[in-house]
């Protein structure tokens, strides 16, 4: 514990900066992930073990499309699309066969996907580190602000994930789609009495989801390093801030993955060892004085 | 004709002890004996938890923090002080029990899926207090400095045939005694409650207390697994309460069968045999297990023993 750096930094505007700036990236790589689980259990009552994966892979879909095109924007969209694909199969293939069954078969299934894929991209790709490294375009000079440094790159993924929240929280709330995504997840039965087809409905949320979690994973590869267990932290993160923020809530995704965030950035410097034991003690406290997250519905 | 099931199962249980003592003086195999010790540790963990999962339907997915908190318990009394190992041993037991009654005492009023969250984070608070509390536990390295092997009624565990034949006798202690619980009318609460907490609530059970007994219960054993587990590695790791020590005894707990009392038993055995058979033939041994996983949720959809109960009618148990 380091009460006395935290303080130094939290007094000091160039640090408060820097520290911010890295909680926002975290936070927001965080709120893509999470927004895909919290809005698969929303409509679906899954418990997807198996978003992890989609992250991974798409980084390194991400990597390798970056490898062939060098450039930075097509290896996005392809890591995307590419997880929006494999969502779709995922969910027709496997998830499909056990709705309504018991959660812990659910659970198993998305394990068993976990160690393959995990085990696949060892394969493909080597069980080594890779570094994408920072596209050439965004290799220019940081901006500062107070004194703190912003590398450019960090604001444009900001940006994009800020965007992507807000796409997704009008497009909820205000289109046809939207609207039939929300009646879902509180009565499907309904929704499909009343001529919509659930069949696509729950394929069209997997690969929106799976889409997310590729984006976030195609973003994070020039900042962070690939390997092939990286699907799993971020797991738990992402389910940490669905149970924090309520499962099935897209604002309370964005809220707690913020909150995680900002955790994360200054932490490291207040408790560089315990870090992680901080956010599971958040979690914690949270679901013991509001189990149903700060914005979910009571069940 | 009057069943008598709690004598049937000390006889049966006194038959597999004598059979698995007996082994060693026909045929010695170091392999074999290995994979015992490393079943009794597993066996116990995944029938501890199949007591919160099978019989009180409480799914928790941190079950791994009391089977970790057992063997460093275990380890660090044995290092630290001079006493004898059973003394040492109970009180990691003790000890464990007590942290799964303060747990328990948080989690246990929440619903299905919220149990089965903060139980996790429960067990990765506990994984990154060993990661970082470094001058006590060692930190991600290990506890290590071997664990000192006193003699305990003649026998010295640093025999492995004295080894093997500790952990066979407190594994199957161990197994009776849940089976016990688990047919007990407290076991059948706890069933009830599964099935219809509303109705159970109205028969004038307290569901929270019950619901706390069984955390506190299953807590200890799992700590008893761990006490073997350090026994047989010689220290202990962060990985025995790490997240994937816990997915294994879910996965063990469901390939053998929730609704047997042996299921998990069977599943451990299965799951240790996969592990050495397939680590010798490929390095990829996600890639199989996944498989076989995905073979068996899809195919079978229940464990084996569950299986064969069905398959096999007329066999009411």
């Amino acid at each position: 514990m380091d009460l006395d750096a935290l303080g130094a930094c939290l007094t000091t505007p160039a640090c408060v900066v820097t520290q911010t700036t890295s909680g926002l990236i975290v936070g927001m790589l965080l709120f893509l992930v999470a927004a895909g689980v919290t809005l698969i259990f929303g409509v679906l009552k899954i418990v997807n073990f198996a978003h992890g994966t989609f992250y991974m892979l798409g980084g390194y879909v991400a990597y390798s499309a970056f490898g062939a095109t060098e450039s930075y924007a097509l290896a996005v969209l392809a890591g995307a699309l590419a997880m929006a694909l494999f969502g779709v199969a995922f969910e027709r293939a496997l998830i499909s066969r056990v709705y309504g069954s018991n959660v812990l078969m659910q659970l198993l299934i998305c394990y068993a996907v976990v160690l393959i894929f995990d085990d696949i991209v060892k394969i493909v790709w080597g069980p080594e580190f890779h570094a994408m490294g920072m596209p050439p375009a965004f290799q220019v000079m940081p901006f500062f602000i107070a004194g703190g440094v912003v590398p450019p790159f960090y604001a444009v993924l900001i940006g994009i994930a800020a965007l992507i929240a807000i796409v997704l929280g009008l497009g909820l709330s205000l289109t046809r789609l939207g609207k039939t995504v929300r009646a879902a997840a509180i009565n499907p039965q309904m929704v499909s009495a009343l001529g919509v087809n659930t069949t696509l409905l729950f394929a069209v949320v997997f690969a929106i989801g799976g889409g997310l979690a590729g984006l976030a994973g195609a973003l994070a590869a020039p900042v962070r390093s690939l390997s092939p267990g990286m699907g799993f932290s971020i797991l738990i993160e992402s389910f940490i801030v669905t149970v924090i923020g309520g499962m099935g809530s897209i604002a309370g995704a964005l809220v707690s993955a913020l909150m995680i965030g900002m955790v994360r950035g200054f932490g490291t410097i207040g408790f560089p060892k315990f870090t992680d034991g901080l956010i599971y003690i958040v979690m914690i406290g949270i679901l013991v004085l509001r189990p149903q997250g700060l914005f979910g519905r009571r069940q | 004709m009057k069943k008598r099931p709690a004598l049937r199962d000390a006889a049966i249980s006194a038959l597999v002890l004598i059979v698995v003592l007996a082994i060693p003086y026909l045929y010695r195999n170091a392999a074999f004996e290995d994979f015992i010790i490393r079943l009794s540790a597993m066996a116990l963990f995944a029938t501890s938890l199949n007591l919160l999962v099978g019989n009180a339907g409480m799914v928790s997915f941190g079950h791994g923090m009391f089977y970790g908190l057992g063997a460093y318990a275990f380890g660090l009394t044995m290092q630290m002080t001079d006493l004898s190992l059973p003394v040492a041993a109970a009180f990691a037991v003790l000890l464990t029990a007590f942290a799964a009654l303060c747990v328990g005492a948080i989690c246990v009023r929440l619903s299905t899926d919220y149990f089965a969250f903060i139980t996790l984070a429960f067990q990765m608070l506990f994984f990154s207090v060993i990661i970082s509390w470094q001058s006590l536990t060692g930190g991600d390295q290990g506890l290590r400095g071997g664990i000192p092997r006193r003699e305990i009624f003649g026998f010295e565990l640093t025999s492995q045939l004295h080894r093997y034949e500790f952990c066979a006798v407190v594994a199957v202690l161990g197994l009776l005694a849940l089976r016990h619980i688990s047919a007990s009318p407290f076991g059948q609460t706890l069933r009830m409650i599964r099935d219809n907490e509303e109705r159970a609530s109205f028969l004038g059970v307290v569901l929270w207390r019950a619901r706390l007994w069984a955390f506190t219960i299953a807590g200890a054993f799992a700590g008893l697994g761990g006490v073997l587990a350090a026994l047989f590695v010689s220290g202990a790791y962060p990985e025995l309460a790490d997240w994937p020590n816990s997915g294994q005894a879910i996965f063990a707990v469901m390939l053998g069968g929730i609704n047997s009392f042996l299921g998990p038993v069977l599943g451990a055995a299965i799951l240790l045999a996969l592990n050495d058979v397939v680590t010798r033939f490929t390095e990829y041994y996600g890639l199989v297990l996944g498989i076989i996983i995905l073979a068996f949720a899809l195919g079978l959809r229940r464990g084996v023993l569950d299986f064969l109960k069905l398959a096999l009618p007329g066999r009411t148990r």
